[in-house]
């Protein structure tokens, strides 16, 4: 098993975040975090990569509790696009995908070929090479979002973390993403909003609802009326979408 | 390219430094010509036996001029490269190296030296050593106070140096109130805007050894450095260990800073300003941050003491008078330019 969530329960203060939230992700699945806002899915991945520590339970990576690994050694298994990354003063597009190659650095050693040719790679995959020596602040929300998947596809870790990629991206861009990350050989996690997103691209769905695990499932399981009705408190119908044969979702208000 | 291009530029600093220090050790009461000043310095490193100088010019060269045109170089230098540190530290672009409280702390030492007396047992060295101790002491207490469940809060860091600069500021300023003595006043005074008079080759060692060192320890961590600049959620998930690393830089910023201080009291604005110079010129990157802000301000404060030791001559003005006139201007003039954002991000 790649990753464990065992029995995560997060406090601050008084107040419970996260109960008792269990599941495991198996390598090489995509695998998508739905749920409505407040529900805990940024915390939760936030948990898993370490940003915040939970009041209870344990997250394992290959059986190991993450809390024993070091800084360094998980940043080369698990690469984050968070939601918003501030950058305060400005890089150019290349040096901050260059960031990503931190975690494989000593002390003295130098960017080399290789950095540079993965750092190529990955600017490339996520569309981002035509800005590589435009500064950063310059971009519009979209075009960071991807120069930030670019530098965390730079970093090649096992498991790519991402919390609502779609984010600020504009249709095309969104599919773009979507596609790419589901090319990539390795194991995904995603918060997302737009179901259908989720439903076209995910292998599993975790459903969560005030901060507990409700359910979890392939698309086909999960995302059904009663599910949507439930969590979301939205009326939806559901069909397939004629091209892709996948779950295709429209909701409706009662008026 | 754009390496080769760098590697220009510090070459050409470094030109531009040696010939700003070259000048530097002309200007003065007695005029010396630039050839005097080299065929001094290699009959020094004993490379030529033949001179020319004559002995009152060699005294005022070599014990006089010389040493304190190189303080200034190291604390400009010095000075800078804490300044770009600890802006990437606390993330914040009003940081300068004395955030942490050391200036403030550094006064008190001071300021008890000179009013009252303190460690008079150790002689010419006392005051160096009391500003020393309060400024390590200050950034101590402002640590202390940042650290809750043993991590380092920015946020916490920022207001309890400003928070323990006042209570500082505080106890100088009642001792200057209650002191008698008009001539230490003034002596205060003049310490705390900063003066590099005091330069003689037997204080130039610490200073220039702890520099070098700091210098080469943040170089090392450009990369760090440059992470933090991405906020502490992306950092992490860099590999790198912040709480281990911030210490590491309050440890050794401070420590510069510290030692910077003591010789040559609380030189304001070129922490401040020269590493936002260097970033419009270069961008973010630290690796080229540090060393084009530590010859910048090296040059800048060589010139800064230059006008210090000459605009009212034969009295001398405080040099942080100067790098505060010539410096604010032109800060000024940064500010309103669009390009450079003083990272804002938008």
């Amino acid at each position: 098993m790649m990753l464990q969530v065992k029995d995560i329960s997060f406090s601050i203060a008084d107040k419970q975040i996260l109960h008792n939230i269990t599941f495991s992700i198996h390598q090489g699945k995509f695998v998508g975090l739905i749920g409505p806002n407040g529900s805990g899915k940024s915390t939760m991945l936030k948990i898993i990569y370490r940003h915040l520590k939970q009041t209870s339970g344990m997250v394992t990576l290959y059986e190991d509790d993450i809390i024993h690994i070091s800084q360094k050694k998980l940043a080369q298994e698990i690469a984050v696009v968070s939601q918003e990354t501030p950058v305060l003063f400005d890089f150019t597009v290349k040096d901050l995908v260059l960031m990503g190659r931190t975690p494989y650095k000593k002390w003295l050693a130098n960017d080399n070929q290789e950095d540079f040719a993965i750092v190529e790679e990955s600017m490339h995959l996520a569309n981002v090479q035509h800005l590589e020596n435009r500064t950063f602040n310059q971009l519009s929300g979209g075009e960071k979002k991807r120069v930030m998947l670019a530098r965390a596809l730079a970093q090649q870790a096992k498991i790519l973390i991402l919390d609502e990629p779609t984010n600020h991206l504009d249709i095309e861009h969104q599919y773009q993403l979507m596609d790419l990350v589901k090319g990539l050989p390795i194991t995904i996690v995603a918060a997302l909003h737009d179901l259908n997103l989720a439903a076209g691209y995910c292998d599993e769905l975790l459903v969560m609802k005030d901060g507990a695990l409700y359910m979890e499932g392939t698309p086909e399981e999960v995302l059904t009326e009663e599910t949507l009705k439930r969590v979301f408190h939205v009326q939806a119908g559901i069909s397939k979408n004629p091209f892709t044969k996948k779950l295709h979702l429209f909701f409706y208000t009662k008026q | 390219m754009k390496k080769n291009r760098y590697a220009l530029l510090i070459i050409a600093l470094i030109v531009g430094l040696l010939a700003s220090m070259t000048f530097a050790v002309m200007v003065g009461s007695v005029d010396i010509t630039p050839r005097i000043i080299w065929e001094l310095l290699f009959t020094k490193l004993g490379l030529s036996l033949e001179t020319t100088v004559s002995n009152p010019q060699s005294i005022i060269i070599w014990e006089i001029r010389l040493p304190r045109v190189i303080l200034a170089a190291i604390v400009g230098a010095a000075l800078s490269i804490s300044g770009a540190a600890i802006q990437a530290l606390v993330k914040n672009s009003i940081a300068d190296p004395y955030i942490l409280g050391v200036s403030s702390g550094a006064s008190v030492g001071a300021t008890s030296v000179i009013l009252l007396g303190a460690f008079s047992a150790i002689g010419n060295y006392a005051l160096s050593f009391a500003a020393f101790l309060g400024a390590i002491f200050a950034v101590i207490i402002v640590f202390l106070l940042a650290r809750v469940n043993g991590r380092i809060s920015v946020v916490r860091l920022l207001l309890a140096g400003i928070a323990i600069s006042m209570v500082f500021s505080a106890i100088t300023n009642f001792m200057l109130m209650m002191s008698k003595q008009q001539g230490g006043i003034q002596a205060v005074m003049h310490w705390m805007l900063g003066s590099l008079a005091g330069a003689k080759w037997s204080n130039l060692g610490i200073p220039f050894f702890i520099f070098l060192l700091v210098f080469t320890l943040l170089l090392l961590n450009y990369r760090q450095l440059n992470a933090l600049l991405l906020g502490e959620e992306t950092a992490a998930t860099l590999g790198i260990n912040l709480d281990r690393f911030r210490i590491f830089i309050i440890l050794f910023v401070s420590l510069l800073t510290g030692v910077i201080v003591a010789v040559s009291g609380s030189i304001g604005f070129v922490g401040l300003i020269i590493p936002h110079l260097v970033r419009m010129m270069v961008g973010s990157n630290y690796k080229v941050v540090l060393p084009i802000s530590a010859l910048i301000g090296a040059i800048f404060l060589v010139w800064a003491d230059m006008v210090a030791r000459i605009v009212i001559a034969p009295e001398e003005m405080p040099i942080g008078i100067i790098t505060a006139v010539c410096g604010s201007p032109f800060f000024i003039w940064m500010l309103r330019r669009r390009r450079y954002s003083f990272g804002d991000g938008e």
